[in-house]
């Protein structure tokens, strides 16, 4: 059993190891707010912040709503020349779902609604348990795994920004209104972006190692008895 | 948190590897050399080594093959007028050029940023990581592309707006006899170019930049 602060150089119980720089690190408690760095390559290591588990369950619970009014409400509105045209978020997705570009339509769906959805889903089923000092779900631990492998594939912020790009594109062209899921899109970004500042990946790995308690130690290592 | 032997800077700086463990790089967690897996989070443990580096050529190749086509094939094909007044095909660097003679300077400085810019950049910084990564370095090398690793690794999905632009501009403009958009091929082409560009900068190892670097640290 490790106590705080003590570290076995030949099994590595009580060592942290920097992900960009490898550099070693004795593992210590950390007063929410503080935030520990690699001492060679200054990577952020863990930043636990008070309450962090409620809030990111709380704004992964509003992402979905907002996510919702997103799919469903209109997106955007076209018109000129007495044309007109209404778009929803399906329908920018379905844009390529003729012929050769309909695995894009898939891949888009999946980036734009997709694997936020899934994130937020996966964030919520790992964090509640352990947001009330109760022991993790089962499969936690793959949940959040690929929670973390798919960040970089969720790409509602980008969309965003593309969406603004096009209107500035086609707007001397045409009429242009901002439909109420725009909005909601917007409001996902905010959100998500919130729910990132929060989340400290070392931090939720230590609580689901630790049963939920709010200690660090490595109490519960199943390799610290063999 | 601290370092083992941690007094000051000048301190030698250990690492898992040489201490002969293995460093988790998703969670951190600190295991035997032997382990295969972490008993922590699950994945795969991988010693910093520079066999890791062919999977990063190969993503980077595939998306440097998916990069030619997206240049030659037709991103828009946009009909106005019912075909009357025009029915244009404009390739990625065909837009741009577009989008300037219009005096549109904002769109088409962004798209040539993101479309042309980024990904050239990306290939040739991917390429260079890849190349020296593990060889000798001093330590203000090492900082200086570790710092260019997180430039590419943050940038690299914020190609993937153009190909949102095109999807939005299809689906956006269908307004019949006026004017109507279609995507290209070449989306399809970039999409991929972009993912596998993504892949490629994720299969590289950071902690490579600092293998061969001398004992001492002497940060800055
Ligand atoms: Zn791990």
């Amino acid at each position: 059993m490790q106590t705080e602060g003590t570290y076995d150089l030949t099994t590595g119980a009580g060592l942290v190891a920097c992900p960009r720089c490898d550099a070693l690190h004795v593992e210590h408690d950390l007063e929410p707010g503080e935030t520990a760095r690699c001492i060679r390559c200054n990577a952020v290591l863990a930043s636990p912040r008070a309450g962090a588990f409620t809030r990111i369950i709380a704004l992964s619970v509003t992402s979905l709503v907002l996510m919702v009014g997103a799919v469903f409400f209109p997106f955007l509105e076209i018109s000129r020349m007495g044309f007109g045209n209404e778009t929803s978020l399906f329908g920018v997705a379905m844009a390529f779902s003729h012929g050769a570009l309909m695995p894009l339509t898939v891949a888009l769906m999946a980036t734009i609604i997709g694997l936020p959805v899934l994130r937020a889903i996966l964030l919520v089923y790992t964090l509640l348990p352990l947001s009330r000092r109760r022991s993790p779900f089962s499969h936690a631990v793959g949940a959040f795994r690929l929670s973390e492998t798919l960040r970089p594939w969720s790409m509602a912020e980008i969309f965003v920004i593309g969406t603004a790009l096009a209107l500035v594109k086609v707007g001397g062209l045409a009429t242009i209104s901002l439909g109420p899921a725009f909005w909601a899109f917007c409001g996902l970004i905010v959100v998500n972006g919130a729910s990132n500042v929060f989340t400290s990946a070392t931090t939720i790995w230590d609580a689901i190692e630790d049963g939920g308690a709010s200690t660090d130690g490595r109490e519960l290592s199943r390799n610290a008895a063999p | 948190m601290s370092h083992p032997e941690e007094t000051d800077h000048a301190a030698p700086i250990m690492t898992a590897h040489r201490a002969g463990l293995i460093g988790c790089r998703s969670c951190g967690r600190v295991w035997p050399e032997s382990e295969i897996d972490c008993q922590r989070c699950g994945a795969t443990l991988v010693a910093p080594d520079r066999r890791s580096l062919n999977a990063v050529w190969a993503w980077l190749l595939a998306g440097f093959i998916f990069y030619i086509p997206a240049n030659m094939f037709p991103m828009l094909r946009t009909t106005t007028l019912g075909g009357i007044a025009g029915k244009t095909e404009s390739t990625i660097l065909g837009g741009v050029l577009e989008l300037l003679h219009y005096g549109n300077w904002f769109v088409g400085g962004v798209v040539f940023f993101a479309s042309i810019i980024v990904p050239i950049g990306k290939f040739i910084a991917i390429a260079w990581l890849a190349r020296v990564a593990g060889r000798p370095a001093t330590a203000h090398d090492a900082h200086w592309r570790l710092g260019l690793y997180e430039v590419v690794e943050f940038i690299g999905r914020w190609s993937m707006i153009d190909v949102f632009v095109v999807a939005i501009l299809s689906a956006l403009v269908q307004l019949g006899f006026v004017a109507s958009i279609h995507p290209g091929p070449a989306a399809v082409c970039f999409a991929l170019s972009v993912a596998f560009t993504m892949l490629s900068a994720q299969s590289f190892d950071p902690r490579l930049i600092w293998r061969g670097l001398p004992l001492r640290s002497r940060k800055d």
